[in-house]
């Protein structure tokens, strides 16, 4: 599949580019790139709510949407075509320019973190060495969003909302950081293809970093529920206590756009997840032993986007398998997790990694699996 | 101290979390019991109380004898009844009215009348799309009557012994 990507970009380069000239060619592809990443992204998006409705039904043993279309497949299309049809409401006390500016806030940097996602090797938009930085001043940009509906919205549920996103947004950002920081001192690069090619070994899934760095995997997605604002950590949103939280007043389009930030927050989180500790692309069954000696092994050892993807499946399900399964924290309870609990777990193991890879028992054969490199 | 150390591991390893969801995992390959309403329903008791009927005797004659039980019993004075004296001497009603928006389906009408003549049937699949929809007259209801009779009477047969 790399290969027929690099032909298609051959004859782009060939005959397209001569033809556009070098900027209006280089703008195009660049068009290109970010429509492959984003069209799919926003069907998973689309897709994604409907996949979340029949897990959350089917373990409440219920059937879950079943009558737009087979089995309910077009369910998300009339929701579409729903918000889109429904009125857009500005409260008359709500600053109406900040009010129709969160959610554009809100989701512009939910959708350009993905611009240095990558998917396989040199299947990114934006092969950048600080991608790490890049998602992490992303990721925290996406809170403004969700200040400015808060305050814009002037209501006290949509306030309160707000306070409590900017609060557990602020805590649980430092943990992830922390997290993201001893990937990529194991990674020893802040370039996601670099640090996915690190956990390349000779032993398949055991070469990869969520072993050494387990707690850090642990807390990495777990911040990320909170960063996402999903459940357990949904408090922002808080059905039962302030109706919805920060977008109480929303309706229509400018609520879509909001729902359409937070999932695909979700599924960058449960992207970055592999990428970082669960060896993104690389085969979990890659193992050199049985890899040498048996040639019909080697689709199975190769690396693919399709390792990528189910392994994004996965972290998605979890996603929604946590929010079935467990009953909103309490607020305290969030901070006290968020600062008594990940920072000072993180801290600590930032150390141990550091010290496991200066490798004071001289040449531990099992640390130069992972820091050996 | 050993029941701390384990309390923290076990806290950290996540293991009462993961037992959460092993329980909803087993669920999500279980059984549903979802009813797909309009294609299935569930069973319904005969006591069930659903929309208002009169009913006749088998010879045509109406039930009622505007006693004005169900109208003095009815909490939410949901029902209006006026009545007169018919030729042949019997007291019939003139109105029957009963206001489906009042209603509170407690089942008082149906109990209190002597003759069996108002009766709430299993019948519930009836909407109304402006408020006097939903006023049910006399000639309305002796057809709901006529169109359920055969449901009532099995109905009333089949709880008769607990009467």
């Amino acid at each position: 599949m790399n290969d027929y990507l690099a032909q298609i970009q051959g004859y782009a380069d060939q005959w397209l580019g001569p033809v556009w000239g070098p900027q209006a060619y280089t703008f195009g592809r660049a068009i290109a790139m970010i429509l492959m990443v984003m069209v799919p992204v926003l069907l998973t998006v689309l897709y994604y709510q409907l996949v979340e409705r029949w897990v959350i039904g089917w373990m409440q043993v219920r059937k879950g949407p079943n009558r737009v279309g087979w089995k309910g497949v077009l369910q998300p299309i009339a929701d579409a075509i729903k918000l889109l049809m429904k009125e857009q409401i500005i409260p008359a006390g709500a600053n109406k320019a900040l009010f129709l500016l969160a959610p554009i806030v809100s989701v512009a940097p939910a959708l350009a973190a993905w611009s240095i996602v990558p998917f396989a090797p040199g299947w990114v938009v934006s092969n950048a060495d600080a991608a790490i930085l890049v998602l992490l001043a992303m990721t925290s940009l996406g809170i403004y969003g969700i200040i400015i509906a808060g305050w814009a919205s002037n209501s006290k549920y949509a306030f309160l909302g707000a306070m409590r996103a900017a609060a557990q947004m602020v805590s649980y950002e430092l943990a992830m950081g922390f997290a993201i920081v001893g990937a990529l001192m194991a990674g020893q690069s802040m370039n996601l293809t670099q640090i996915v090619a690190r956990q390349q070994s000779d032993f398949g899934f055991l070469g990869w970093f969520w072993i050494p760095l387990f707690p850090l995997f642990l807390v990495h997605y777990i911040a990320g529920l909170a960063e996402t604002n999903r459940h357990p950590f949904d408090v922002a949103e808080g059905e039962s206590e302030i109706v919805a939280g920060f977008h109480v007043e929303y309706s229509g389009m400018a609520f879509a756009v909001f729902f359409l930030a937070e999932y695909a927050n979700m599924i960058l989180i449960s992207t970055i997840s592999p990428l970082l500790f669960m060896g993104g692309w690389l085969s979990p069954l890659d193992f050199a032993a049985i890899r040498e000696g048996a040639a019909w092994y080697s689709w199975l050892a190769a690396p693919s986007i399709l390792w990528l993807l189910a392994k994004v499946a996965f972290l998605m399900f979890v996603f929604l398998w946590i929010r079935a399964s467990f009953p909103r924290y309490r607020y305290d309870q969030i901070m006290r997790l968020g600062w008594k609990v990940f920072i000072p777990l993180t801290l600590v193991w930032i150390a141990v990694v550091g010290v496991a890879m200066m490798d004071p028992f001289a040449h531990w054969p099992v640390l130069r699996l992972w820091f050996g490199k | 101290m050993l029941e701390r150390a384990k309390d923290i591991a076990s806290s950290l390893l996540l293991s009462e979390l993961v037992k959460g969801l092993r329980l909803t995992g087993r669920y999500l390959f279980s059984r549903k019991i979802t009813v797909m309403y309009p294609e299935e329903k569930t069973p319904a008791s005969p006591r069930m109380r659903g929309l208002h009927a009169l009913r006749r005797y088998p010879n045509g004659e109406e039930r009622c004898i505007a006693c004005k039980l169900c109208e003095a019993v009815c909490p939410a004075l949901a029902i209006t009844i006026e009545s007169e004296q018919r030729d042949d001497g019997t007291r019939r009603t003139t109105r029957y009215d009963i206001d489906l928006v009042k209603c509170i389906f407690c089942g008082f009408c149906e109990e209190s009348c002597p003759v069996d003549s108002i009766v709430e049937t299993a019948f519930i699949e009836y909407h109304g799309e402006s408020r006097g929809d939903l006023l049910y007259t006399k000639p309305m209801l002796l057809a709901i009557g006529d169109r359920y009779e055969r449901e009532i009477a099995a109905a009333r047969a089949e709880d008769a012994r607990y009467r």
